[in-house]
């Protein structure tokens, strides 16, 4: 058990210390994913604003949702003020930070077909321990310079929380439903990955996973605002768990049994993935033809 | 003690036929032919412990795949094999712990790291003992010559500072068994043979078991006392390096150096001429003919020197690799096909 501790500390640290070796990219890579949240915040602002000066449009009405605190002018979309839509949008910037795996499939589908594979095949090592490890110092290395950043764009736009802080239990729940959401999305890309065993290139199929994502994870908007039959829909995939889900847990959308539904939920998927890509790989594995000499 | 056996090993891809042309591949989306490649046929062959074996064979004769399967990578389609007492595609933790693959085309270490930290992760997935790591590392860095070069990142590491990298990497966890795909290959002369003389005399210390694969006949020359020839999926020879040669060459190379001052013609009714520039001439002579000649040409011109060499390797093995295409070759040398 310390051996195992002691391998996976050893290969979080040469992870990190790996993604520090560009620091001049890896800094200026980080920052930039900071520009869509301002565009964002612009783009809802005006929206909002335009609702304001269309007489008679001060509500537009989606599937579903409560209504808001008022906003900016007292306009509403599907029962989000403007605050309530800026907070929920960096809300879900932060469950995407955890649950977004830039590079995974795609990487793990490379290495399978140009064969650098082979050196985990050989080894004494699992793995889709080592990448977990490796994703988890990536994540790191990520958070430790997106923090300032993260709490600045927090700080300036606080006054759009108008409900203040949560109880810590919900602040608790929030943890687990982000850290359940970093697992999630990375069985769920690692999945995407392994199938290049088979399909050798997954990159049209990982372009089909981001729009789904960005659509029904909750990433372009607040999933509540669906209709039905799409908000039964939503319910039903794991997407929501990406965005969604975390952001709606701290904005206490979700709360009480639903609230400890959804965590058993999300975690039911996440064990659902571990053995869907532990099949896969054990099968990939089996089929593998050694490409690359 | 066998360490290596393998009984019937057979490995086969089924492998996409692309026709020429955009039409193709579109009707390629549709519809597909694939042909069965039969990369490895039929293959038995027992090493025992502490041999270090060449499997040599032209490209795409199996070698590579054999590996392979050896290292537990890929799975045969038929046949069975055991390392150490372990069949080798499971993979389990404990035979994976006994012995190392080093792919001379592949990078195995951290590329934007020093390679002293791809160590420090092979101590901890490997499980070494901190003592032993650094008196490994130590004695390999030594025998290297690499000690200054492991804090430098492997991506501004030189060809032959990388692979001797490599092979320290691979050698940490002290493998009983080793298996080398061309691990000098694109090196200068000078990186080839440092890393010769390094795997000597690391095998002769530990006696461990190598299988080595190379295109280089001076690594099979300098290191191996036993040859496997390898084409077309099937063990065609197996056996010593001079095996080879009387096998596969029953010729020899005679280099006659003539004093001054005479006339030098008609030599080709002695063999076959490779090289005159007098007063020096090559030529190639049967091995039963040499006396005989030697002695018709001492007798009829004055000569200074004389040498008489076995054929270079690379010759031998390039016509053993033609010959074994030729089953009627080997129809007449059964005693020799394993």
């Amino acid at each position: 058990m310390y051996e195992t501790a002691r391998c996976w500390w050893t290969i979080l640290r040469i992870g990190l210390e790996e993604r520090l070796v560009y620091r001049g990219d890896f800094a200026l890579g980080t920052l930039m994913r900071f520009l869509p949240i301002v565009t964002q915040v612009f783009l809802w602002w005006a929206i909002f604003d335009t609702i304001q000066q269309v007489p008679g449009a001060r509500s537009v009405s989606g599937g579903g949702g409560g209504g808001g605190a008022g906003g900016a002018g007292g306009a509403t979309i599907a029962g989000y003020t403007l605050s309530n839509m800026i907070a929920y949008y960096l809300l879900s910037m932060v469950s995407r930070a955890f649950s977004s795996m830039p590079g995974l499939a795609s990487g793990g589908a490379l290495q399978i077909r140009n064969g650098e594979i082979k050196k985990f095949l050989v080894q004494p090592v699992d793995l889709m321990s080592f990448m977990l490890a490796n994703r988890v110092a990536h994540k790191l290395a990520y958070y430790s310079v997106a923090i300032l950043p993260f709490a600045l764009v927090f700080f300036f736009c606080r006054g759009y929380f108008v409900d203040g802080w949560p109880a810590p239990s919900v602040l608790a729940a929030y943890a687990a439903s982000l850290l359940m959401g970093f697992l999630l999305g990375f069985f769920l890309e690692l999945s995407i990955g392994l199938i290049g065993f088979w399909f050798l290139e997954v990159s049209s199929l990982l372009f089909l996973y981001m729009l789904l994502t960005f659509f029904l994870s909750g990433h372009m908007f607040p999933l509540d605002m669906l209709p039905q039959p799409w908000r039964y829909l939503v319910d039903l995939l794991p997407l929501k768990y990406l965005a969604y889900f975390p952001a709606a847990v701290f904005l206490e959308k979700v709360t009480g049994p639903d609230l400890v539904r959804g965590l058993w939920i999300e975690a039911a998927w996440i064990a659902f993935f571990v053995v869907f890509a532990r099949i896969m790989y054990d099968r990939g594995v089996r089929r593998y033809s050694g490409f690359g000499g | 003690m066998a360490i290596i056996e393998l009984q019937g090993l057979a490995k086969s891809y089924r492998v996409y036929q692309k026709q020429e042309g955009l039409l193709a591949s579109f009707r390629g989306l549709l519809r597909r032919q694939y042909q069965e490649i039969h990369a490895v046929r039929c293959v038995d062959l027992t090493v025992q412990q502490g041999e270090f074996v060449a499997f040599l064979g032209p490209n795409g004769a199996g070698k590579t795949t054999t590996l392979k399967l050896l290292s537990g990578v890929i799975s045969p389609s038929g046949g069975g094999a055991r390392v150490m007492g372990h069949v080798p595609w499971r993979r389990e933790n404990s035979y994976r712990r006994r012995f190392a693959l080093v792919m001379g085309q592949k990078n195995q270490l951290w590329w934007d790291l020093p390679a002293q930290e791809s160590f420090r992760l092979h101590q901890q997935i490997y499980r070494i003992a901190p003592e032993s790591f650094q008196r490994t590392l130590d004695e390999l860095t030594d025998l290297l010559n690499v000690g200054s070069l492991v804090r430098q990142p492997v991506r501004e590491l030189s060809l032959g500072e990388r692979m001797k990298m490599e092979l320290i990497a691979a050698m940490l966890h002290s493998p009983d068994v080793l298996f080398l795909d061309e691990p000098t290959i694109g090196l200068d002369v000078v990186a080839q043979h440092k890393i010769q003389q390094f795997l000597k005399f690391y095998q002769q210390q530990r006696k461990i078991t190598i299988l080595l694969t190379s295109h280089y006949m001076k690594d099979v020359a300098a290191l191996c006392q036993r040859v496997v020839i390898i084409a077309e999926g099937h063990i065609q020879y197996d056996g010593s390096l001079v095996g080879i040669i009387d096998r596969f060459s029953g010729e020899k190379v005679v280099t006659l150096q003539f004093a001054e001052d005479q006339a030098i013609d008609s030599l080709d009714q002695y063999g076959t001429v490779l090289d005159a520039q007098p007063p020096k001439v090559r030529l190639r002579i049967g091995r039963s003919e040499v006396p005989k000649v030697l002695a018709a040409i001492l007798n009829r011109f004055t000569i200074d020197d004389i040498a008489v060499e076995d054929p270079p390797l690379e010759d031998v093995i390039a016509k053993a690799f033609l010959q074994v295409d030729d089953p009627a070759g080997l129809e007449s040398h059964p005693d020799r096909l394993a």
